[in-house]
């Protein structure tokens, strides 16, 4: 009681040096619990999160390129797998759905996926499926047609009835297929996932962009035309999104065995998880510096709150000594200037919540911008109360020492003023 | 009744050296309840140790002092700050006002640690040495004279039964000095306070019936140097 009566004055007594401490107080706390919440969230995002898929089948090489490339629609492919491996995995019994993706080539830097209709049809989280925004529709198989992601109009300004044209290769800048005009038919609905930052396309629209067929195992090329159908053996995919009946673990088991020994032509990315687990394990380093750095800011500011009081207590020695004049024990006193640090500590941790708002909203926004991963800035992270309860623990002890200092004022010494 | 009795104290001053110098020998000293006190001491004569020794914010090295019936030597430290809060009112020549707080607020403090701020009679007190248009006021922006009736409202908020005050009037001007005796008398008779006051002024100490000298009283003022004794 004592105490807050005299912490509240004292405060009121230093109020620049009082914000200076608060405020960097803030940033450190702030900046924790951002470090903390980001980390958890951007591995929740990238290996939590159910995509609708078990397993990726895509070219022999990195699994993490292949998934970070299907599902997250970055990196580059790893390469292609023959058409037919395609259609013996999708007749496979123990798998539900084989969702083919051909990718190589992009529209102001997104991304454009030749798939099936298949896409429209599952569910990629339990209850959602990609829907197309009113007035347009899903993309016919047998023409030139587009729907695109809610980001991807966001940003080029697409829209139903809109037409472009691909340029190849993931590069912006590359060489534009000006014969393959693509009309946009609809604007997949808001789903906060990488997929609003891609552009769907039919597979045969793909094959029939040029230079999009290969020869076969003869050598024989072939150039289609606008009617026929292109033989399965001069289409090449990318990737196969797999998700196995009842989602079953064993089917990734054999399937995997079944890749592995197929020879040097594909890898199946399973399980997705474990797959991204391993990047995020992998740069766990990245995430123990940033956690180490944000411990230093939270000692700077610690001792910030040190100096402060600490550099007032030469000035307030005769304010103690009138205290303790008046019957004000040692304690009493001692206590006023721990209670006074954790209060500082207190406000800043207070003040860290909009700081942390601050770098998540920031934050949350590059993510997206990068990865169309949503960063969720209201989302609950233990971090959120452990660090104001640590900041206001650590503040006190750093008053321990000013503190001292006021215990030990001598009374009778300092009840005059010094000159 | 005595509220003061003060009984062979003594206490020396150690010197860098290690030499010890006697500062206070009293052999025999009381105050009666509500009695009012001139202690007549010049600059250096051993006033403020003895208000200190008796305050316990200076402990003695022998001898002993009670103040409303409790012994302030050989107490606890807890205990003497206690006697401090609870017993003893103070008023200091440099008032000693805390700078951050309102005059209302310095009031309170002067309660806050023995019987318990009161707001109301703290506003009260403030009234009744005329500064009820003051209350928020800082220190800093009162004058000379209302300060020292803030410190003498201060010392009196808790009602203590003994009032020490060390040259309360010596950084007055002669009026405003006459002003603020004349208060401090007047509030103390009305609580009913003895009051134990050290000066050097002979118009002060003229308003007084019991004035001690305490160069008679201090049988080691004679060796005494001017120093401020502390505790180890």
């Amino acid at each position: 009681m004592h105490s807050l009566f005299l912490v509240r004055r004292s405060l009121r007594q230093h109020k620049l040096s009082t914000a200076v401490t608060v405020i960097a107080t803030a940033l450190a706390c702030g900046l924790v619990m951002a470090v903390f919440a980001l980390s958890a969230q951007t591995r929740a995002a990238f290996v939590g999160g159910d995509i609708g898929f078990d397993a990726v089948l895509g070219a022999r090489g990195s699994k993490l390129q292949l998934v970070l490339n299907t599902v997250f629609h970055l990196e580059t492919s790893p390469g292609n797998i023959p058409y037919k491996l395609y259609k013996t995995v999708e007749a496979d019994p123990a798998v539900e759905l084989a969702l083919p993706y051909a990718l190589g080539d992009n529209y102001q830097g997104f991304r454009i996926v030749g798939t099936s209709e298949q896409l429209f049809a599952f569910e990629y989280q339990v209850g959602k499926k990609y829907r197309v925004a009113a007035p347009g529709r899903a993309f016919n198989s047998r023409y030139a047609e587009a729907v695109i992601g809610s980001e991807v109009a966001a940003r080029t300004g697409l829209r139903a009835g809109s037409k472009f044209y691909p340029t190849h290769g993931t590069n912006p800048d590359g060489m534009v297929h000006e014969e393959d005009e693509f009309l946009v038919v609809g604007v997949m609905e808001p789903t906060n996932t990488p997929s609003d930052r891609v552009i769907w396309i039919p597979m045969e629209a793909f094959f029939r962009i040029g230079g999009h067929v290969f020869a076969n195992d003869k050598g024989e090329m072939y150039e289609p035309k606008d009617v026929d159908t292109i033989p399965d053996e001069h289409k090449e995919i990318s990737a196969v999104m797999l998700r196995f009946r009842g989602r079953a673990p064993i089917t990734g088991m054999r399937l995997s065995q079944r890749i592995n020994n197929s020879g040097n032509v594909a890898t199946l990315a399973w399980p997705l998880d474990g797959v991204m687990g391993e990047l995020f394990d992998k740069l766990g380093w990245v995430t123990k510096i940033l956690e180490l750095v944000a411990y230093l800011v939270v000692l700077v500011a610690a001792g910030s709150i040190l100096a402060s009081l600490y550099n007032t207590m030469n000035e307030r020695r005769r304010e103690f000594a009138i205290l303790r004049a008046l019957g004000a024990t040692r304690t009493t006193v001692f206590a006023a200037i721990i209670t006074e640090s954790a209060v500082i500590a207190a406000f800043g941790a207070v003040l860290g919540f909009a700081v942390y708002f601050l770098i998540l909203t920031v934050a949350a926004s590059v993510v997206k911008d990068r990865t169309g991963v949503i960063v969720d800035t209201l989302a609950f992270n233990p971090a959120l109360w452990k660090t104001p309860l640590y900041m206001i623990g650590l503040g006190a002890l750093s008053g321990i020492l000013p503190a001292l200092k006021a215990y030990g004022t001598d009374v009778a010494t300092n009840l005059t003023p010094q000159t | 009744m005595s509220v003061l009795a003060v009984s062979d104290l003594l206490k020396s001053y150690r010197a860098p050296d290690g030499t010890t110098t006697p500062v206070i020998d009293i052999a025999d000293f009381a105050v009666s309840a509500g009695e009012q006190v001139a202690l007549r001491g010049a600059s250096g004569s051993g006033k403020t140790t003895l208000l200190h020794l008796i305050a316990g914010i200076l402990t003695a090295d022998g001898g002993s002092i009670e103040v409303d019936g409790r012994f302030v030597t050989d107490a606890s430290e807890v205990t003497r700050d206690r006697i401090r809060a609870q017993s003893i009112g103070y008023v200091f020549q440099t008032f000693n006002l805390l700078q951050g707080y309102t005059a209302l607020e310095n009031v309170r403090l002067g309660m806050m640690f023995g019987t318990g701020a009161n707001t109301g009679r703290a506003r009260e007190l403030l009234t009744r040495v005329g500064l009820g248009d003051r209350l928020d006021y800082r220190p800093s922006q009162l004058s000379v004279g209302q300060q020292q009736r803030v410190a003498v409202a201060r010392a009196l908020a808790n009602q203590p039964p003994l009032v020490l005050a060390d040259e309360p009037t010596g950084n007055l001007d002669p009026r405003l000095a006459g002003e603020a005796l004349t208060l401090i008398r007047d509030l103390c008779r009305e609580q009913d306070a003895a009051l134990l006051l050290v000066s050097h002024d002979s118009s002060i100490l003229a308003q007084f019936d019991r004035v001690v000298d305490l160069a008679e009283l201090n049988r080691a003022h004679l060796n005494y140097e001017s120093t401020t004794p502390t505790d180890a």
